[in-house]
């Protein structure tokens, strides 16, 4: 049985306490600040082989045949599908976009050529592409200790550090690729954390995803490396379903990161992903993710639909997932990085850096389900929001029955910059076993002009004032990521903060 | 060095500063003294920059520019420090990394070369000898849970790393115990120098008996209306204010 907590978020919130704070009083607007174009908004000239849009079983079926999949796939597919049609999309977010339409959607894109041997063969434009995202592979080759999966579109064409992975037994490749080579694996473990029918966007995922990436770490080791993917949606009106599984089995550590940037385009594009990471006894996974889409323009016109499921599931005694994220883009996010602490002593973690601004709709946070005994969590979430940026915290702890001794701790910030924007906390809470310890803390605050003027008054600019005031506000979440991820993730908060000058 | 002329500055259409008059030449170490309430803050307030408040009359010349014409990060590049009456707490922000944010934007302005880690820790732990302070504030967020010494030790520490040309002091001494006075004293005095002046601000003559003044003014209703030697604040500490108002009111 998976717990499938969104139920609880979705009915009455009959536990609920809520706080919501709205900037009220009438202060100076940075409004000027925070006014940035999209860097990443730009497009790659690749002729894509494309499914023309819409959605039915011949779909479904043509995606598999094209990926070359056993039969058991398929039929997993379907299965998924024929639930889906029947199910409601979520309603209860507090974001607000226009329905969107499934039979326009592409589902599937892949560049042309294919398998590649080496990386001569990939196309120079989306080498190109690479290079304008400052992330040329050639470099990150090598740079030491990351492999990196560059996924560009729908399919893997570039991977390095297979060897040194294989090595170890690392298994680090395209989920599409998992299915014909590991099927065992995936046959075991895929939809065990997030079932397909867990939620609209899962339904959907379920049945037509193209690719994504799959870990497994064999028992009692230690990945060598951060494994990182890089994500670009590249085709217009193409939907993104990724399909990410990474598997600690046990006594064994990862530590993954995933960043992605989007070009500019007019079109919403939906971004439906599911991740799902299983955590064995004693074993160690750590997710980090870095979140650059295209939010849109300043009507928010054009922006990503992040509609993202990612769950983490502490199997095994002694186990530890970590989320770590920085969400700086998207029109839309929805998303709720999730621990099912099953094994006893198992810990959960969520560090969160949100940010809003233009017509950004954030709706995020995570939900902590403690099963097992002396399971502990903690939750760190630092909201940001600028212009008009709406952002809501929802989070659920829930202390099952039989999870003795289990422990929360909730830490909840928003931080306001001008007066038009807002920030809303949701913190649901069900404690079943009286022996659980929770603590929950929540505040909202503003960049002071107290505090602006000091910072100028000592030779800053408004504008790094403003930056150095919000990345200290995250601090807490920043110390979570990896080294250079963390330098990536400042300057990201930086860009999107500081704008254009004049 | 500075030179302001009948300056009048508003606050919310309330006049606080009603023509002020102050010259202060190189390496002068001028003490303001006044009841509470007479703009003493904001004279700080105005010659550093901050918004909300409206100069209607006046001027201010900095070194032969024009101070009022600047934002407050350029007076400060300029070599204008004001070392705050209420220093304020930026969460999460380490006071190192700001150091050397706010040395390098300085430096950066002059079109100097930042200073790389190492060099700015060798320059830090140089400053901090001279001042007889230890490092243990450098490595918390900015005067976050400091206390009222700590604060104010800090802000005399951002002063000798940053070099101004000219210093104003804000109340520096308010809220001090008389040992904390005497560090943040010595502080400004190994800090005095021919290129370097001082403005500095307080409400009680104590003080003064650690940073000698080379002038005294008082302040009151938003003019100076009594300027003299050091002696000028011994008889403030003995008859009060109230005799020097009523007179300049008479
Ligand atoms: N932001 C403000 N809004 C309204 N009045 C102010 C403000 N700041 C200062 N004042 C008023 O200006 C006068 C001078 O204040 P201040 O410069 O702080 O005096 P001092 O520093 O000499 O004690 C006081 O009457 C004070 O109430
Ligand atoms: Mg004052």
């Amino acid at each position: 049985m998976s717990a499938t907590p969104d139920d609880v978020l979705t009915g009455e919130a009959n536990t609920a306490a809520q706080t919501s704070s709205k900037a009220a009083e009438a202060e100076a607007e940075y409004g000027h600040l925070v006014k940035s174009e999209y860097e990443h908004g730009f497009v790659t000239d690749i002729e894509s082989d494309t499914l023309p849009p819409g959605l039915d079983e011949s779909v479904i079926a043509t995606i598999s045949q094209r990926k070359g999949e056993p039969r058991w796939m398929l039929d997993w597919r379907l299965a998924a599908y024929r639930k889906w049609l029947d199910m409601p999309t979520p309603k209860w977010a507090a974001v607000h976009y226009p329905p969107i339409d499934y039979q326009s959607i592409s589902y599937f894109s892949a560049p042309k050529k294919q398998e590649l041997e080496s990386l001569d063969e990939v196309d120079p434009a989306l080498l190109e592409t690479y290079e304008k995202l400052g992330i040329p592979i050639e470099e990150q080759k090598a740079l030491a200790g990351v492999a990196v999966d560059a996924v560009f579109d729908s399919v893997s064409v570039a991977t390095t550090f297979r060897e040194k992975l294989s090595e170890a037994g690392v298994i680090f490749c395209a989920i599409s690729e998992a299915v014909q080579e590991y099927p065992e694996l995936v046959q075991k473990y895929l939809g065990t954390v997030v079932p397909p029918t867990d939620n609209y966007y899962t339904g959907l995922n379920s049945a037509v995803f193209t690719d994504g990436t799959f870990v497994y770490v064999p028992k009692n080791t230690r990945c060598p490396m951060e494994l990182s993917t890089y994500f670009r949606i590249n085709e217009a009106k193409t939907g993104q379903f990724e399909r990410t599984l990474i598997v600690a089995d046990e006594g064994s550590y990862v530590s993954y990161l995933e960043g992605c940037t989007a070009p500019q385009r007019d079109e919403n594009q939906l971004h439906a992903a599911v991740v799902e990471l299983i955590a064995l006894e004693n074993a160690e996974i750590k997710y980090s993710t870095v979140q650059n889409w295209y939010p849109g323009d300043e009507e928010g016109r054009g922006g990503i639909y992040n509609f993202v499921t990612k769950r983490g599931d502490c199997r095994g005694d002694n186990s530890k997932i970590s989320w770590t994220q920085v969400e700086t883009g998207s029109a839309i996010t929805w998303k709720y990085p999730s621990c099912i602490l099953r094994g006893d002593n198992s810990v959960g973690e969520f560090y969160s850096v949100a940010v809003t601004k233009g017509k950004q709709q954030a709706d995020t946070g995570t939900k902590m389900i403690h099963l097992g005994k002396n399971t502990r969590s903690t939750i760190v979430s630092k909201g940001i929001s600028a212009q008009q940026g709406i952002q809501s915290y929802r989070g659920l702890v829930r202390i099952a029955g039989k999870a003795e001794g289990a422990r929360n701790h909730t830490q909840c910030d928003s931080l306001l910059i001008g007066d038009k924007c807002a920030a809303n906390t949701f913190p649901y809470i069900e404690v079943k076993n009286p022996s659980a310890q929770m603590e929950h803390e929540a505040t909202t605050s503003k960049i002071s002009d107290d505090q602006l003027f000091y910072c100028r008054s000592r030779g800053l600019t408004e504008e790094d004032a403003v930056s150095m005031i919000v990345n200290g506000f995250c601090k807490e979440v920043f110390n979570e990521l990896p080294m250079e991820f963390a330098v990536e993730a400042q300057k990201l908060l930086s860009i999107s903060l500081e704008g254009a000058v004049g | 060095m500075l030179s302001v002329k009948g300056l009048k500055a508003e606050v919310d259409e309330k006049e606080i500063l009603k023509g002020l008059d102050l010259d202060v030449g190189a390496g002068e170490v001028h003490a303001i003294m006044g009841p509470n309430g007479s703009g003493k803050s904001t004279l700080a307030h105005v010659l550093s920059g901050r918004e909300g408040y409206e100069v209607t009359g006046g001027s201010v010349s900095f070194e032969g520019k024009d101070l009022l014409d600047l934002d407050p990060e350029e007076r400060a590049c300029l070599g204008l420090f004001l070392a705050f009456q209420y220093p304020v707490e930026l969460p999460g922000v380490n006071n190192t990394y700001f150091l050397k944010a706010a040395l390098n934007a300085k430096r950066k302005y002059h079109g100097e070369e930042e200073l790389d880690a190492v060099s700015f820790m060798r320059l830090m732990k140089e400053r901090l000898k001279v001042l007889h302070l230890d490092d243990s504030l450098l490595k918390r967020p900015v005067n976050v849970g400091f206390s009222g010494g700590e604060k104010k030790r800090n802000e005399i520490f951002q002063m000798a790393l940053l070099e101004p040309k000219l210093a104003i002091l804000d109340e520096t001494d308010s809220g001090l115990d008389i040992d904390a006075l005497r560090v943040v004293a010595n502080g400004v005095n190994a800090l005095r120098g021919p290129e370097r002046s001082m403005i500095v601000v307080t409400h009680y003559q104590r003080l003064l008996d650690y940073i000698e003044p080379d002038y005294v003014h008082v302040l009151a209703k938003g003019r100076i209306i009594r300027s003299g030697g050091k002696e000028l604040a011994l008889e403030l500490e003995e008859k009060g204010y109230g005799w020097i108002v009523d007179e300049a009111a008479a």
